[in-house]
């Protein structure tokens, strides 16, 4: 046990490797970084950046033994996640940490009623009655404004809207109070007008019952919506992390600038027929160029970047990034953090 | 800009489910009524949330699907009366590209099967002819020739949304109709890809009928922009005039929702439209947005507002938003 911080996650140097039989792939590595307390704090990237594989890395639910984790530090709350058995990770889940998936149907079970799974983590956890846990489950439903919230409880996941549904998820995520809520693509299959009321109702949960959360999305709106802190991943690594407002007003990575370059905007009228991209696409991780990752696609590219992997370089205020144009080139500092 | 392409005039499908055994069942109407013009090498875009039947209604502009009413002008000529056989002969000129690169593919067909298919089934010509046109397709959507024997399951989302668009393109089309053509695409790769279809269509005087869910797309893509609601076109307007200023409270909402790239503009003051979609079988008397609109009035919950056309503008809505 370690003293408790403002810190509710700290990771350092987090890797997760898988082994297979056409040898391994290093899916993460080098992940360092912090969720305070009571914060939201972005993973953003494309998809196979590994912003859900660090999810599942912190749960400890990579499979094993193909897939290794290591960290230097995994510490949630006081807890070192790296020292947990098995059983012990068991126990966190659902009750200090839980998840929020994308897709809410898949990860109901269609034939048991709502409040049933809702409430499973009380069962689980804590041991409580039917009666009590039914009672529980009702008053986060009212907490998650899923309306007539009484007729729900027995309701079956397919009678629920997509947006209900998700809500449902939400309720389940919180019951135990959990100290993070990871929440992955937690709107990408929901209507524009459903996701705004579920992101709403998140930014208001974590007001009222002060939950810290991970926000997982290759959505850089939502990022700039509700995060207060934000990491953005390329090819298992990450490659800039700021706070939100020095990510998009001074973005320093070469792969963070084309992205927000790249996002079309339903605020600003077109100025031009053609769309700014980032040429060409992720890398293979089985086949990750040398070097820095995302050289093959940077318009910045630097001898030095062919050569070696920089690391995280400070630019004050936490914010950081994995880039040469912001290291000095003879000392080259790899491994260092921000 | 002002010749039309295709033109619709009170479009419906309906769909009955349940009955049989002596009972009434239920009608879905996916598409209700739905007059409007494409205009020559424009990119029009339908937006609207799921189930408001957007895709459907692009499947019986182009009669993959046969709609329950109204008609379907295509350059003078009526498509729902036209036989298999005079429809087949158009079918070159009108083409989709659909939304699911890995879905609309076939795993078993090597590039060139997949591309030779359209040409063969128009008759383009002799083997070698076909062969060259595929080389020639590879290459104009950014893919080099040497592809043609490679299988589906080789290439990236992007890369097979562009032999998508190769196969769409294969036989000169003039209407193409973009169901949500770059919705499962990475950002980086989704501008990549409109970037191609920007450009072919200035290049082949391409006409886009672009079906998304994504309104950001729609202000840096499209000319012109349709809003459904439950199988109505509640506003339609060019991109400028729906953005700026939309007329319909559904339009304002869909708008509003939509986060905003830059931390400076979050705002929870920002309205958010309450409760649910209504389903498509119970529809509610009058508008049927007026069950979520908190601007309704008497009127809005008995009568069913008609589309009123002013210039490019067209809001089907009682009490239309003022600028």
């Amino acid at each position: 046990m370690t003293e408790k911080t403002d810190n509710v996650l700290s990771v350092r140097d987090l890797r997760t490797e898988f082994r297979g039989d056409r040898g391994h792939v290093r899916v993460l590595e080098d992940i360092s970084f912090d969720v305070g307390r009571g914060k939201i704090v972005g993973l953003v990237g494309e998809s196979g950046s590994g912003k859900s594989m660090t999810a599942l890395s912190l749960m400890g639910l990579v499979p094993k033994p193909r897939g290794q984790v290591t960290a230097t530090r995994m510490d949630l709350d006081g807890t070192d996640l790296t020292r947990l058995s098995q059983d012990g990770l068991r126990q966190l889940r659902g009750r200090d940490i839980s998840m929020v998936f994308q897709e809410p149907m898949t990860s109901l079970n269609p034939v048991r009623k709502v409040w049933e799974q809702v409430g499973e983590p009380l069962a689980v956890h804590q041991g409580m009655k039917r009666r009590a846990i039914r009672a529980r489950v009702l008053e986060m439903f009212e907490m998650v404004g899923i309306p007539d919230p009484k007729a729900r409880l027995d309701a079956y996941p397919h009678q629920l809207s997509g947006g209900l549904r998700q809500r449902a998820m939400i309720a389940m995520g919180l019951i135990c109070e959990p100290k993070l809520l990871i929440a992955d693509e937690p709107t990408t299959a929901l209507d524009v007008t459903t996701q705004a009321q579920i992101l709403r109702l998140m930014l208001d949960l974590r007001d009222r019952v002060g939950t810290s959360i991970i926000m997982i999305t290759h959505d850089l709106g939502i990022i700039a919506e509700m995060c207060d802190e934000v990491n953005v991943m390329y090819a298992g690594q990450i490659v800039e992390q700021a706070n939100v407002f020095d990510l998009f007003e001074r973005p320093s990575h070469p792969y963070t600038r084309g992205l927000l370059a790249s996002i079309p905007k339903a605020t600003e009228k077109r100025l031009s027929r053609r769309m700014p991209s980032i040429p060409g696409m992720v890398p293979n991780l089985a086949k990750l160029p040398g070097g820095c990752r995302f050289r093959p696609r940077c318009g910045d590219a630097m001898p030095i970047c062919m050569q070696k992997d920089p690391g995280l370089a400070d630019l004050g205020n936490g914010h950081g990034a994995r880039c040469w144009l912001h290291l000095p080139h003879d000392a080259h500092p790899q491994g260092e953090t921000a | 800009m002002n010749d039309i392409v295709i033109s619709a005039r009170n479009l419906t499908k309906h769909y009955h489910l349940g009955g049989g055994l002596g009972g009434a069942g239920q009608i879905v109407r996916a598409v209700d009524g739905v007059s409007l013009d494409i205009h020559e090498r424009e990119t029009f875009a339908l937006v609207g949330e799921s189930g408001c039947g957007k895709t459907t209604l692009g499947r019986i502009m182009l009669r993959l699907q046969e709609p329950s009413g109204g008609e379907i002008n295509y350059r003078g000529q009526e498509l729902t009366t036209l036989d298999e056989k005079g429809m087949r002969a158009l079918r070159k000129k009108l083409q989709v590209v659909f939304q699911d690169p890995y879905a609309s593919l076939n795993p078993r067909m090597r590039i060139e099967q997949i591309l030779a298919e359209p040409l063969r089934a128009h008759g383009y010509g002799s083997a070698a002819e076909i062969r060259e046109r595929c080389a020639a397709l590879l290459e104009m959507v950014g893919l080099r020739r040497q592809y043609l024997r490679s299988y589906p399951h080789q290439f990236s989302g992007g890369q097979r949304q562009r032999i998508g668009i190769a196969r769409a393109l294969a036989n000169n089309p003039d209407f193409v109709v973009c169901d949500e053509s770059v919705s499962a695409l990475d950002v980086s790769i989704q501008a990549q890809v409109l970037n191609l279809l920007r450009d072919l269509q200035d290049e082949l005087k391409l006409t886009y009928f672009f079906i998304t869910h994504d309104l950001s797309v729609v202000r840096q893509f499209a000319d012109r922009v349709g809003v459904m609601f439950l199988g109505r076109l509640v506003e339609v307007g060019t991109t400028e005039e729906i953005f700026s200023a939309p007329k319909h409270p559904y339009t304002m909402f869909l708008i509003s929702a939509v986060p905003r790239a830059d931390p400076h503009q979050r705002s929870r003051e920002r309205p958010i439209l309450k409760g649910e979609i209504p389903s498509p079988m119970d529809m509610p008397n009058g508008c049927r947005f007026h069950t979520r609109c908190p601007f309704a009035q008497d009127i809005c919950r008995t009568e069913d507002p008609e589309p009123q056309t002013q210039g490019t503008r067209t809001v089907a809505c009682h009490f239309p938003l003022e600028a």
